[in-house]
């Protein structure tokens, strides 16, 4: 399996990432090359083995629906790059 | 003072041979001296130091102090700390002060140990050669022309250097063992579930886990225990006792079954690694060990469902990052979108990009079933292996950590999968959620080798057990890289 640089572009706008246009082909070069190597995962007959997520046999434990935390906005806020009357602010969303 | 065992020190600090301040104050200088060419620490929090040191002085001399009280101890940068730059190697994270505590952080405070600062690593934990830090490699105190490992390189090179008794480290694919290895230390990857993540920066959240590196095992037992239990804030901890690490050291190992995989002794390592790793096996069958070997067919498999999951993991686990609510954010974005992507384009390095993309596309539909879900089958193989041979009488298993000794800097960096190698030993037992060590087994050339043993799901005593019983028998472990002993 091999990606172009095309595809590059496609999956870094996927995953939020702008990309300068120089680092595009070393990047298609290196994860062709990481896929190649996970390819030969695709040879391995699994046909009865149900997936693993997760190495340990738990169930999500549930706690009482009450409140355990204190308000810590402010603090969450002062680390925030840009706040104002406690929200935090993004470019324009709607015109 | 730097070469005292923590047993050593707590007798010292009890005898009023020196104090916790003095203690502390000696490692501060040594860090000052040392750490500019090795670049161990990212942040140094002198202040908080001695305040917690005096706080353990106080303890100590009311008669409440525990074994850890004043001790002082390195924490790995990708622990949240409250008050305290937590920047996991990353621009991404370069101001970010942590508004809360992970619960290691809080236990080990609760211990009394003194944090004397935070660690350099690769970004994200994302590497085997602390070389895809923001802030710098960080030197092998061994040679400094070369690496100390990764990811946790800086937890490594300041225990190693002699610039912290004893440091916290973190292994999703082996940053605990492989760096430990190629530093001639003790370090411990326990249980999947047995130590708290919460607080611990996720890289790929069903491999991580949190645990130590220290010069010896009864070291890392004194502080492994300290660190571990159930935490409710932890969904994946697990509800169980934590075993007594320390007691059972000296128990002898006679009779014991090690099983040593085929697999793992084929072509990889080299010559002088598998001489050391052959002396290491005649120690532990004259301390009375029987070796057998097993198969673990599916381990050659462990590399490519390793950069299958963890990417997968990670590429969701960094979708957090946004440049909105903490963290870097681009300058003048005109939109969300354009916010978004410059400020992950500008915040995480190249191997964070690579391994977002990756998961990005394994995930991505189309390619689901023939990546991501056949690599959790795969997973499942090789956790299978183990349990059966575990299920057959197998009390540990013995592999090599690394196939060889520490590299020089720059010699992998233009090819990811030659440096995914170096970790072809210590994935498996991540992806089978089992504990694993490394420790050090003599040297090639001046430089240190480990060996890596492998157990059985909350088998951690009885891996320190072997380790400090052949750490009795032998003295590798104990010697000192020539520019720091004095």
């Amino acid at each position: 399996m091999s990606l172009s640089p095309e595809q590059i572009r496609q999956v870094a706008q996927l995953a939020r990432l702008q990309l300068n246009p120089e680092q595009v082909e070393p990047y298609a070069r290196q994860l062709s090359n990481i896929l190649e190597m996970v390819d030969r995962l695709s040879s391995v007959d699994t046909a009865n083995v149900s997936p693993m997520a997760h190495p340990l046999d738990m169930v999500q434990r549930l706690r009482p629906d009450t409140i355990s935390e204190t308000d810590r906005r402010d603090d969450y806020q002062a680390i925030a790059p840009e706040t104002q009357d406690g929200l935090y602010l993004v470019p324009k969303v709607i015109e | 003072m730097h070469k005292h065992s923590i047993a050593e020190l707590a007798a010292g600090l009890r005898g009023k041979k020196f104090s916790s301040r003095e203690l502390t104050q000696h490692f501060l200088k040594r860090i000052d001296a040392h750490d500019g060419a090795l670049n161990s620490y990212v942040t140094i929090t002198a202040e908080r130091a001695l305040k917690q040191a005096d706080a353990a002085d106080a303890e100590l001399a009311a008669g409440n102090a525990g074994l850890l009280t004043g001790i002082p101890i390195g924490q790995k940068d990708i622990f949240c700390t409250q008050g305290v730059r937590t920047a996991c190697g990353s621009k991404m994270l370069d101001t970010f002060i942590a508004p809360y505590d992970a619960t290691i952080v809080e236990k080990l405070d609760a211990a009394g140990m003194v944090m004397l600062g935070k660690l350099n690593m690769d970004e994200f934990a994302m590497g085997s050669s602390n070389e895809t830090s923001f802030y710098g490699p960080v030197c092998n105190p061994w040679d400094k022309t070369r690496v100390p490992g990764g990811s946790s390189g800086g937890s490594v090179a300041c225990v190693a250097a002699g610039l912290a008794p004893v440091a916290t480290a973190t292994d999703t694919g082996g940053s605990i063992r492989q760096p430990a290895a190629l530093t001639n230390l003790t370090g411990i990857k326990p249980t999947y579930g047995r130590v708290s993540r919460y607080g611990m920066i996720a890289f790929a959240s069903s491999l991580d886990q949190a645990g130590v590196v220290a010069r010896s095992a009864e070291d890392a037992a004194h502080v492994l225990q300290a660190m571990s239990g159930f935490d409710a804030k932890d969904s994946t901890s697990v509800e169980r006792p934590v075993d007594d690490l320390v007691t059972g050291l000296n128990t002898s190992i006679r009779g014991l079954t090690i099983g040593l995989p085929k697999e793992y002794f084929a072509d990889g390592m080299s010559a002088g690694v598998r001489e050391r790793i052959e002396q290491a096996i005649a120690t532990l069958t004259k301390l009375g060990a029987n070796f057998k070997e097993i198969s673990l067919p599916n381990s050659p498999l462990s590399v490519p469902t390793y950069y299958v999951v963890a990417p997968a993991e990670a590429s969701s686990n960094l979708a957090r990052f946004d440049g909105v609510r903490y963290g870097h954010r681009a300058e003048g974005a005109k939109s969300l979108e354009e916010l978004y992507k410059r400020s992950r384009g500008e915040g995480f390095g190249a191997e964070v990009q690579r391994r977002i993309m990756i998961g990005t596309y394994v995930l991505s539909h189309g390619y689901y079933d023939a990546y991501y879900l056949q690599a959790q089958k795969v997973r499942r193989l090789i956790y299978d292996d183990f349990k059966r041979a575990f299920a057959d009488g197998i009390d540990l298993v013995l592999s090599p950590t690394a196939t060889d000794v520490a590299f020089k800097f720059g010699h992998n960096s233009d090819d990811p999968v030659a440096m995914y190698l170096n970790d072809i030993y210590t994935i498996a037992a991540n992806l089978a959620g089992i504990p694993a060590m490394s420790l050090p087994c003599g040297f090639v050339d001046g430089l240190p080798t480990g060996f890596q043993l492998m157990g059985n799901f909350f088998a951690e005593a009885r891996m320190l057990n072997v380790a400090h019983q052949y750490q009795q028998a032998t003295d590798f472990h104990t010697k000192w890289p020539t520019e720091y002993a004095s």
